[in-house]
Parts: C-alpha cells; sequence; structure tokens
C-alpha cells in the first residue's frame, strides 16, 4: 500500500484540478443526457477528452488466513472514492457520486455467476450500501441485485424484499420486461425490471475474471446479468453484444458508475471458479467510462497472464474485441485509447 | 396368459423381475450420481441436487457453457457438500451425449501441472479440485479452500461420485 502522503499528493491533485470543474460534477448530470456522445456522458476528467480511472490497492486486503479484511476493504472503497472525486470525507465524496435527490433508488449490480469462490464480495457491496446511508440514501432505496436469488446467495447475500432495510434480490423475484429492446445485434433483449422501474441510478460491482469467450468480463460483460437470456448474446467472443447491450438506453443511462471488484480475481480458465488459477490482485478500479475501465482491466489480466507464463488473450483466440467497438463512432461509450484515460494508481 | 409350461411361465417372470431391476438402477444411477450425507467419511451434502439442461446450462455457467453445449452436454447436475463440518466444496456431474464429449472437455480444460489419479476412464487431482470421466460423464469437483485435508478428502469424495456412475 502506498503510504498516507501518496495518497493525500493523489487525492488533493484530484481535488484541485477536479475543482477546476465543479459545475461538471456527476451529480449535475441530467438523468437523460442529451446525446450519447463521450463528451457528455463523462464528467470526471482531469482535462477535457479523457476518462479518469482510479485503482486502488491494498497489498494487506487478506488476512494470512486468505479471508478479506472488512476493516481494510472499507478503507479501500474510501481511498478509491477520495481519489476519484477529490473530497476526502467519504460523505462528501459520496454526494459528488450520486443524483441529488434523496429518495432516488440506487442499485448495485453484483456479479455472483461464478458462486461462492469467484463472484462480486458481499463485503465490498456491504460497505458500499453502508456509504450510501452515509450520503443521505435510505436504505430501503439501495437495492443490491443479480439475475437470480441464487446468485447473490453465493455471493453471502441474504435474500430480503423488506423496504425498511436494504433490500436484496434477484431478477427473477421482480421478472423481466415483456417487451424486448434492440440495439444493433443485441436484439429481442428483455431487461430486468429492477434497472427498468425500480433503480434510479446503477453502481456496477463486477469482478474481474478471464472469461471463455469474452476474453474479460468486467463492467460491460456485468450487464449480460440484467437480461433474461445472456445465452443469446455470447456468439463471435461476444462481440459486438456487449457494446451493443451497453448502448441500450436504460443501461447507458442508468449504470453510471462502476466499482470494479478486483480483490480477488482468476486469470485463466474463467468465468468458473478454478482455484488454482486464482489471484489477488487486491484491488478497487473505480471509474465512470465503462470502456476505460474494462481496457484498464484487460491491461492488469493481460500482465498477470505473461507473469504466469501463458498467452496473451489474443493469442489464445479471445481477445476482448467488444472493448474496442464500444468506443467506435457507432457506440461510443467511451475510451479505449491509453491517451485518453487518466490512470490513477494509488 | 396361458403358459405352455410352468417353466416357460417363470422363465417369463425372472426375465421380466431382471428387466425393471436393469431399468430401474440405470435411471437411478442417472439421476442421483451424488453421494448422500455420510456415505462418504466426513462429507455432508448441504444442497439439494439442480440439474440445467443444454438450453439453460449459461444460468449456471455462464459463458462456460457454449463449450459443454459444442461437446454435446445433456445436462450438468450439481451439489454442494461441506467436509468435516467446515470445508465446503461443489460436485458438478456433467451427462454427455457421448464419452467423446466428455473426453474433449476433460483433455481441453486439463491443467498441465495437474497429477494424474486412478478415477474413471481418466483423472486428475490439483491442490483444490479433481475431474475425472468415466464413459459420457464428467465430473468436477472443486473445493473452496486448501487445507491439508483437502486433496484427500476431494479424492474420497471422488470415488464415492465415481461408484455411482
Amino acid at each position: 500500500m502506498k503510504d498516507r502522503r501518496d495518497f493525500l499528493k493523489t487525492a488533493l491533485t484530484g481535488a484541485v484540478l477536479l475543482g477546476t470543474q465543479a459545475k461538471l460534477g456527476l451529480a449535475d448530470v441530467p438523468t437523460k443526457p442529451a446525446s450519447l456522445g463521450h463528451q457528455d456522458q463523462y464528467t470526471h476528467r482531469i482535462e477535457p477528452g479523457k476518462s479518469r480511472v482510479v485503482i486502488a490497492r491494498d497489498p494487506a486486503l487478506h488476512t494470512s488466513s486468505g479471508q478479506l479484511d472488512e476493516k481494510r476493504v472499507l478503507e479501500l472503497l474510501d481511498r478509491a472514492i477520495a481519489s476519484y472525486t477529490g473530497r476526502d470525507k467519504p460523505t462528501d465524496a459520496w454526494k459528488h457520486i450520486l443524483p441529488q435527490a434523496p429518495d432516488k433508488v440506487i442499485g448495485i449490480k453484483t456479479n455472483g455467476l461464478g458462486g461462492k469462490g469467484i463472484s462480486s464480495h458481499a463485503m465490498l457491496a456491504f460497505a458500499i450500501a453502508e456509504r450510501l446511508q452515509w450520503a443521505g440514501i435510505k436504505p430501503g432505496n439501495i437495492i443490491v441485485w443479480d439475475r437470480f436469488a441464487r446468485d447473490l446467495e453465493a455471493c453471502g447475500f441474504t435474500i430480503n424484499t423488506d423496504p425498511s432495510r436494504v433490500r436484496c434480490f434477484g431478477s427473477d423475484v421482480s421478472g423481466f420486461e415483456d417487451e424486448p429492446v434492440a440495439f444493433g445485434a443485441a436484439v429481442n433483449v428483455k431487461l430486468s425490471k429492477i434497472l427498468t422501474r425500480q433503480c434510479d441510478m446503477v453502481i456496477g460491482l463486477p469482478i474481474l475474471k478471464d472469461h471463455s469467450m469474452a476474453g474479460v468480463t468486467f463492467a460491460m460483460k456485468n450487464m449480460y446479468g440484467v437480461v433474461q437470456h445472456p445465452d443469446q448474446l455470447h456468439g463471435g467472443g461476444c462481440n459486438p453484444f456487449v457494446a451493443d447491450l451497453n448502448c441500450i438506453p436504460a443501461i447507458r443511462e442508468k449504470v453510471r458508475f462502476t466499482i470494479g471488484d478486483a480483490m480477488t480475481s482468476v486469470y485463466d480458465g474463467g468465468p468458473g471458479f478454478h482455484p488454482e488459477r486464482l489471484w489477488q490482485p487486491n484491488a478497487l478500479i473505480i471509474g465512470e467510462d465503462r470502456v476505460a475501465l474494462d481496457t484498464t482491466a484487460w491491461q492488469l489480466l493481460e500482465r498477470k497472464r505473461s507473469e504466469a507464463g501463458l498467452p496473451t488473450l489474443e493469442a489464445a483466440g479471445r481477445p476482448p474485441r467488444y472493448i474496442a467497438t464500444a468506443a467506435d463512432a457507432d457506440h461510443k461509450l467511451g475510451f479505449n485509447k491509453p491517451e485518453h484515460i487518466n490512470l490513477v494508481e494509488i | 396368459m396361458i403358459f405352455r409350461s410352468r417353466e416357460l411361465m417363470i422363465a417369463t417372470i425372472v426375465i421380466g423381475i431382471i428387466a425393471i431391476a436393469v431399468l430401474t438402477g440405470c435411471k437411478k444411477k442417472t439421476n442421483d450420481p451424488f453421494p448422500a450425507s455420510g456415505a462418504i467419511a466426513g462429507w455432508e451434502k448441504t444442497g439439494d441436487t439442480r440439474t440445467f439442461d443444454a438450453k439453460n446450462l449459461y444460468q449456471y455457467i455462464d459463458g462456460d457453457a457454449e463449450q459443454y453445449i459444442s461437446a454435446g452436454v445433456i445436462t450438468t447436475s450439481t451439489a454442494d457438500y461441506k467436509y468435516q463440518g467446515a470445508l465446503e466444496a461443489v460436485v458438478d456431474v456433467h451427462t454427455m451425449s457421448a464419452p467423446g464429449g466428455a473426453q474433449k472437455i476433460f483433455d481441453t480444460n486439463r491443467a498441465s501441472d495437474a497429477k494424474i489419479v486412478p478415477l474413471g476412464d481418466a483423472g486428475v487431482a490439483l491442490a483444490q479440485s479433481v475431474v475425472f470421466r468415466k464413459g459420457p460423464y464428467l465430473v468436477r469437483i472443486v473445493a473452496y479452500e486448501s487445507t491439508p485435508a483437502t486433496p484427500q478428502a476431494l479424492l474420497a469424495l471422488a470415488h464415492g461420485v465415481e461408484g455411482k456412475l
């Protein structure tokens, strides 16, 4: 872990730079962007034409017995958000990220398909839910969700629909829209009603994994969990399906922030749980630009594969081509070129 | 029915009993390859068996489903286990349309550092997992943590599953 001085330096730098663009804070972004261009959607920029991505690490995140240290997870989340927003106090930082109206419903979309061994960590979701409440969100206005209840239970959650507490349930409870939507090749898509009818904003909580078809699964691929039949979107290495799916307005407009779980990852053999290919990056990767986030996550995964003596994903026949597709002129979901990504590592 | 001889009647009854026993036995083996709690020393089955067919396999293993479908998976059944009340593991039994499908998945996903173990037609083990194939079945058993007891405990459970296939 970098020392406190390094952290403050990074955070303060962010604060100064962001201070010059205070009016561009995420809280000021209209619910529905006027257009789908790059310039309109992403607000936390150090400079125009760049997207900010923060990788926050803590090498001591796991205890000697291999369990996550709850206190350190919360601290890591706070450091990441502080660095991203330039606001040192968690409450201020979260208020900067969230919609201004306190009665808004915030969803936290996890990925529990990998089962107990390689799913979004419940501990991180709990930490986010706690900070959302600090920022004034009512407990019942927080929904932790995934496609199926069993996916959530695999992450360690207990299903709860009591509106007086943080809610947690799957789309199998809420159901899916009868009316399909489409964008490009992603046709006949039936979206979860949790996304379309209940959430005003969604925070993506994906887990970084190698993927046998897509190459990498992280911010954008996590959206496969909001549709009824993701099996129809896996052809061609999931390209252009991942990009097309993320262009569907309800996803594009509501999923406005990602707190990527890279505390534990699988660098080969994914997306299932392969204990012999597990890896502990001990990191969170956060930001608004889902393309920049996936680009960053891909690079991280490639570095680990190289260290392990494995071929690149390109050489393995499964490069995540959907990332470049998502950045192209037809999609404009974000940036994938390094010169357009302001990567802050703390 | 009129039988011309007592011997013919007995033979018919015996053949019928054998046929019913064989059919019932086969069905039972196909449907339940999972050892019951206590059947293997220290192992407890902690949840219901869930079964997915090729069409909805993605609900269980996401994009991994494609390689199983292309290899001819018919069903995948899974159940959770716990060893001595602490070590958690999951058993997946993939039933393929032919032994070649099980072999294809087994060979494709075999880790180079895996140790060969005498299970079924072919088997391998790593620190936290055991994989073997037997006829059209491909079995994968994975533990969620590594302890000194994990490898032997997994092997014992694997033999228990093999015996029911």
